[in-house]
Formats: C-alpha cells, structure tokens, sequence
C-alpha cells in the first residue's frame, strides 16, 4: 500500500500482488523440524532415556524413546545364578521400592513350588513393601517437584525418605538394595522396638507429606505445568497395558491388591485412589493420597501381625535354622543342597505379578526342575507408559515433556532390566 | 472364568488352538499356532473382552525343535480374567504381530527379537530395544555366552585384580 | 585411551625438582581451591543415583565439603562422578562426556558397578569405567552409604591438594636416567 503510490506505472504493468495479511508479523513462516536429542545422561530423563524429540519451534511433533543404556543382563545372569542369588539382582530392579521387587519374585518361586509362607512372614512382607511404596512415592514426588524448579520439595521428601530407610536398615540390612524376601519367608524378623520407633517415623513422614501436599497441590505454577498436561485417556491406556497408578488416573479402578489380593491385602482396610482426567496432576496427587493409604496398611499391619515363624519349615525350599544345621546331619545336608545347588524348584511355568509402586509387576518364570531358573521374566510396570510417551507428550511444548516424563515414574532398572 | 474363555477359544479355532491345561496356582493357558495366533488375539480382544496385553515374551528350549515359545499373558480388565497362550516358533520362522492389536505389545516384541531373534512379521518398527545396533547376536539365547561382551570403546589396559594379566578383551 | 595422568615420569629431572618455593606456594593455594570448589558432573544411571540424591541433600550434605553445585554440562564440571552401572551401550557416551570436560578434571567412580561392574560379569555391562577413562577414586558400595562417598570426597580433596602444578605447562620430556639434559 505505501509503496504503490510510488511505483503506480511500474504496478499497472506488472501482475497484481498476491493480498498482503495483516501484519508481517502474523504471516506464517514455514519452519523446518528441529531434532533434539536429549540425550542419555541428562538431568530430567531420571538417568538413562534417551529422546529424540522433534520440534516445530517450541511444539512437540514427535518424541522417540530410545532405552538400553542401563540394560545389565538381568535376565541372563539370573539364568547362572541359582534360585536364592536372584534376589539381589531383583533388588536393583526398582530400585527405589526393592522389597516390592523381592516379594513379587519370592511369590512367583512359591507359586511354582505350591508352597505357602507362614502368617507372620506374609505380615512383614507387606509392611516392608508398603513402606518401601511409600520411598518410591516420596522420591517421585520430590523429583517431580526438583525438575519443576521446586527444590524445596525434593529436600523435604528425601529427609522423609532417610527417615523411612532408617527403620529399613534396622530391617533388612540396607537402605537401598533390601534382600529381604526369601523362599518361603522373609530373611529376618522385626528388631526389638521397631514397631514404636516406625510409628513415630511415619508420624514424621505424614508430616512432611502434608507439608508437600500444602506447598505442591493448590500451587498456581504447579498446577499451570501439570494440569491438562500428558493426558491420555482410558481405552488407549488400556491398550498400552497401563497398570498402577498412571491407569487409575484415567479412571480405571484396578489394583491388584483389591482385584487379585495377595499376601494378606484382603485382610487390611484401605482405599485405592482412582483420577479422572489421566494427566500429569491427577498421577501426581494418586501418589500423594497412596502416600496415606500406605501409612494406613502399614499401621494395621503392625497391629495385626502376630508372633509367629518367619520362613516355612519345608527344607527343601527354606534353609534351616543354625542349630539344626551345626547339630543334626539332614541340616547339613539340607543346607549344603540348598547352597550348592539351590533350591530345586519343580519344572514348569508361571506368571505371577503383584502391585508394585508403579503398577503390575509381573514375574514369568520356567523351571526346569534344577536350582537355577531356566528363564525369568520381568513385566516392567513403566514400559506401557514409555510406549505412550509419544501420544502423551505430541502437540506440547518441550517444557511439558518433562512432568509428563516424571509422571509416570520411570525407574531405570526395571525398565531395562 | 478363564476356563470358559479357553474352552471358547478351542470351540471357535479348534486347529489353531490345542492342548488347553490349567497351570500352576490356576493359570489357564493353551497351545496356539503360528501362523494364527493374531486371528486368535483379534478374538479375544475382540469378542471376549481381553483388552490388555502385559506381558508377551519367549522362553529358549534349547534343544527341543520348534526350538522358541513365545509366551502371551492376557487380561480382561472388566472381567479381570487372566489367560495364558503359548506360541511354538522354531529358528528363523516369522510370527505375526498382534501390535494391531494391543498397542502395549509393541516393545515386548521388539525386546523378543532383539534378545532372541524372533522375527515379527506386519510389526510397524522391527528393530532392536535394548541392545545397541553393532551388537551381534541375540544375547537371552541358550547358545550365546554370559561374558559375551561387544565393547563400542577401545577398552584401556588396566590392572585387574580379579582376571589377573591379559588383555582387556579377554574374558 | 591415555591421559597425562598415565605418563607420570619416573625420574624426575633435577630442573623439575628445582621447581622452586614460590611454585610450592602457587600450588598450595591453587589446590586449596580447587578442591574446595568442586563441580561435580553427576553421571547417574542406576541405584547409586538414589544414595547421590541422599547424599546431596539436608542430612549428607555434600555442600558442607564445597561441591554442593552440579553442573548438568560437563564443559563447566571438573569432578565427574559416574554414579551406577555404565553398560556397553552407554560408554561411549561417558567416554564423550569424559573428553568434553576441561582440565583439570577428577573422576570419581561412585558404587561397585562403576569400580569394577559390580556382580554384572555379563554381556552388557563394562567391567568397570576404569576400561573407558581414568579414575580418580572408587567407592565400593552397592550402593554405598553416603558416609563412604563422603569420604572419597574428603580423599579426593587430599589427592588434589598433593598435585603439582606448574606455572607453565611443558610438553612432558622423555624419561631421563640422569639430569641437565644429557
């Protein structure tokens, strides 16, 4: 317009202008996709994922999700292990709920040699599981928090966090890597004065879950970054094989726990949170209402358990005890077979799976009738939601990639087995 | 419930699926064949309301001839129903891809052929999960050793303790 | 892959001897402050990654021993801590970081995967990051209490402190039997 008056004989002969928009500014500028590769050692992939995220400006067209860099051969060398020396190894799956790991392969040996484990074993199994929930829970919401910029927040649940492994040391040994489950049993039983010294400490953790709760839930900037953000909806995280918590978001009320109970589940009182959006806040506060829900089974647990054995009299799968093996002779054998060749674990298949901090995690194992396993197979709970990541994550921006990310409580070792 | 769904299933395809048995701790599962085993998924998913599909994986029968199973575990969410399918596949045959019909059974099946070299056929993105492109073979079968290691990095002389003096590729 | 560290001289020449008090004072104060101020890179892959974020936090702080602040570049880092298992896959990426840090550079090998792979003597893992690049100071540990990493902290600070530094840098002269460059 201001130059045509300039050039009127030259724009009569020349062909008429395409029509101009607006503004320069609003005309749209085809751009070229961009690959960003965020790549396996950064801060927000939790470790090791590897993401080739293609962008259009600022929006995401696609995530691809490469894995494997954590990938240790669990399954080949549980093969060269016998049936005992797994459990380390299933420790440092999840390794931020291990008992969970340990009592989910613990169940599936038993269920292939039929054998039950004693009340008061059952007992400890599910207060050592719950409170380790409870660590995995605290861990994803103070990481949640650390990579949304909320440092304060991971501060606070790793103190809680310590706390809980505190009474876990007194337990199993170890903070971390637990080893507590065992064939038939558990490794050890509850010291002297655990059960007060736990109660105070989950008074302690409530406190600081409910200090999270108030700083995290109804925060503005908390809510802006997770609300609405990586949503998926029910059929398709039914069709994923979502399972725990990412799926009781979208509105699917499973749990194992309620659905298939195990261990002494059917016997506790506790709710199991269920969302309605299937997004990043609604993942985020079914952890935080699971963090009391845990507190609640662990507590009636406690009151419930009685004295009683720890690990199943059945030589053949459980080793005996000290005195029996220093004094009478089928000890020693019984303890020697044990150790050399492992418990010998009838031939044949079986999938067992039980609810872990992320959702079914599934143990396939085959025996060949030898103290080794032929072959075990994990059912990582995440792989279903790492498989959604790029239907989750498409059409936002790269900033929302990571809380969807966090959401779904990717935990390297399970993942890559 | 599962029981019925396996009778069902052997009424509707009795060439395709056999040997029905009840496994240990009540699991109900059957012997499908290759060629079939997406009609059958198609099915279940289908008609018989097994939407979900956690866990598919293989087993090396080392020995035996057809030499790999791959092993579908089913669930019905509403029914909350369990089943189990065992799939024969023996060395360099090829077995459909039920990735049409479970989204979820994407990467079990790309973790089958990486870790077993089972081929997948009409699987949208065939390649390896976990191990890395250079590596050669297919580490989870009997055959392939433990320490069977394929380093990416020149590996740097170091003083092992353990394996004593030696080159660092020698174990 | 070799470093400079691997070139240690055998013999050192009497001119290196000679390096003179006011070097020694030099080296003092710059040691002091480097290993009061250390950025560390953490390279976290496994469970180890759950004692580093024990270990950072209120109750192990690490902040108290200066190296409070990661540095999520290697470019701006000079202790790499390579936290959890490194597998075959995952080498030549730490190989990468390893080259993309400047001197002078510590490298702390945190947890028995990383020291020497751990019980993963199997196909995938590498038997130790002491193969890839060389290592400072190794933590056993599986996973190691953040009381040990502290005190492979404290032993790390001990080690930069002793290190020589040169006003100038030399290219490194071959071993010599005797002094004034015969």
């Amino acid at each position: 317009m201001a130059h045509a008056r300039g050039t009127a004989e030259t724009e009569r002969k020349a062909a008429p202008p395409a029509p101009r928009p607006e503004s320069d500014l609003d005309a749209p500028l085809p751009t070229k996709r961009m690959v960003l590769n965020m790549g396996p050692s950064h801060p927000a992939t939790h470790g090791v994922t590897k993401f080739l995220v293609e962008l259009d400006g600022e929006t995401v067209a696609d995530v691809k999700v490469e894995i494997g860099f954590l990938h240790r051969g669990f399954e080949k060398s549980c093969e060269n292990a016998t049936w005992t020396q797994v459990f380390p190894y299933t420790d440092r799956l999840n390794y931020v709920s291990s008992i969970m790991n340990n009592v989910g392969y613990a169940l599936a040996v038993e269920k292939l040699c039929k054998i039950d484990v004693p009340e008061r074993a059952k007992y400890l199994r599910v207060i050592a599981s719950e409170l380790h929930r409870i660590c995995d829970h605290l861990t994803l919401v103070g990481a949640t928090g650390l990579e949304l910029g909320a440092m304060t927040i991971v501060i606070f649940a790793v103190e809680a966090r310590d706390l809980v492994w505190d009474r876990l040391t007194e337990l199993c040994g170890a903070r971390l890597t637990s080893n507590y489950a065992r064939i038939g049993g558990v490794a050890r039983d509850l010291p002297e004065g655990w059960i007060e010294k736990t109660s105070k400490t989950l008074d302690r953790v409530a406190e600081v879950r409910d200090e999270i709760d108030g700083l995290l839930t109804r925060n503005r900037i908390f809510l802006d970054r997770t609300r609405g953000v990586g949503v998926i909806s029910r059929e398709d995280a039914i069709d994923y094989g979502f399972t725990g918590p990412c799926l009781r978001a979208t509105g699917e009320a499973y749990d194992v726990r309620k659905a298939s109970p195990y261990l002494v589940y059917d016997r506790l009182d506790f709710d199991v949170p269920v969302g309605t959006n299937g997004d990043t806040f609604d993942r985020y506060l079914i952890r935080l209402e699971e963090l009391r829900q845990s507190d609640r089974i662990v507590r009636q647990a406690l009151a419930q358990a009685e004295p009683g054995e720890i690990v199943i009299s059945d030589f053949r799968y459980a080793l005996p005890p000290k005195p029996l093996v220093y004094g009478t002779i089928e000890g020693v054998m019984a303890h020697f077979k044990q150790m050399m060749e492992g418990v010998k674990v009838p031939a044949g298949e079986a999938y067992s799976y039980t609810e872990a901090a992320n959702g079914e995690l599934g143990f396939y194992l085959v025996s060949d009738g030898g103290g080794r396993p032929y072959k075990i197979g994990i059912r990582a709970p995440v792989w279903p939601m790492l498989m959604a990541l790029p239907s989750m994550a498409k059409g936002r921006l790269l900033a929302d990639l990571v809380p969807v990310y966090d959401s779904i409580n990717y935990i390297a070792g399970e993942v890559e087995q | 419930m599962s029981k019925a769904v396996i009778d069902a299933l052997v009424q509707r395809f009795p060439d395709a699926v056999r040997d029905p048995y009840v496994g240990v701790g009540g699991d109900d599962c059957a012997f499908v064949k290759r060629e079939r085993i997406a009609e059958v998924c198609r099915a279940l998913k289908g008609e018989l309301g097994f939407d979900m599909a956690p866990y598919v994986t293989a087993v090396d029968y080392l020995g035996q001839s057809p030499r790999f199973e791959v092993v579908y575990n089913l669930h019905a969410t509403k029914a909350n129903a369990r089943v189990r399918l065992r799939v024969k596949v023996d060395e360099g045959e090829e077995i459909p891809s039920v990735t049409a019909v479970w989204r979820g059974a994407d990467w079990h099946e790309r973790y089958c052929f990486d870790m077993y070299g089972i081929r997948f056929s009409g699987h949208p993105d065939l390649r390896r999960l976990l191990m890395y492109e250079e590596f050669e073979g297919n580490p989870l079968r009997k055959d392939y050793p433990l320490r069977g290691r394929q380093p990416l990095v020149q590996e740097r002389e170091i003083h092992d303790l353990f394996r004593g003096p030696g080159p660092a590729t020698r174990d | 892959m070799k470093s400079d560290l691997d070139d240690l001289p055998v013999i050192a020449t009497r001119r290196d001897e000679a390096q003179g008090f006011f070097q020694s004072i030099v080296s003092k104060g710059v040691n002091w402050g480097r290993k009061y101020s250390l950025f560390q890179y953490p390279f976290v892959t496994a469970c180890c990654g759950m004692e580093y974020m024990s270990l950072q936090m209120a109750r192990y702080d690490l902040d108290r021993f200066g190296a409070a602040a990661p540095r999520f570049t290697p470019r701006q880092a000079d202790l790499l801590m390579v936290v959890g298992t490194i597998n075959c896959k995952q080498a030549p990426v730490l190989r990468r970081v390893y080259e993309q840090m400047a001197e002078p550079k510590w490298v702390m090998a945190f947890g028995v995967c990383a020291s020497s792979g751990g019980f993963y003597d199997n196909y995938a893992t590498v038997q130790g990051i002491d193969r890839i690049i060389p290592v400072d100071v190794y933590v056993p540990g599986c996973p190691p209490r953040p009381e040990q990493v502290i005190d492979a902290i404290m032993l790390l600070q001990k080690k930069v402190q002793g290190q020589p530094h040169r006003l100038f840098e030399r290219k490194s002269l071959p071993v010599l039997a005797q002094g004034d460059g015969r």
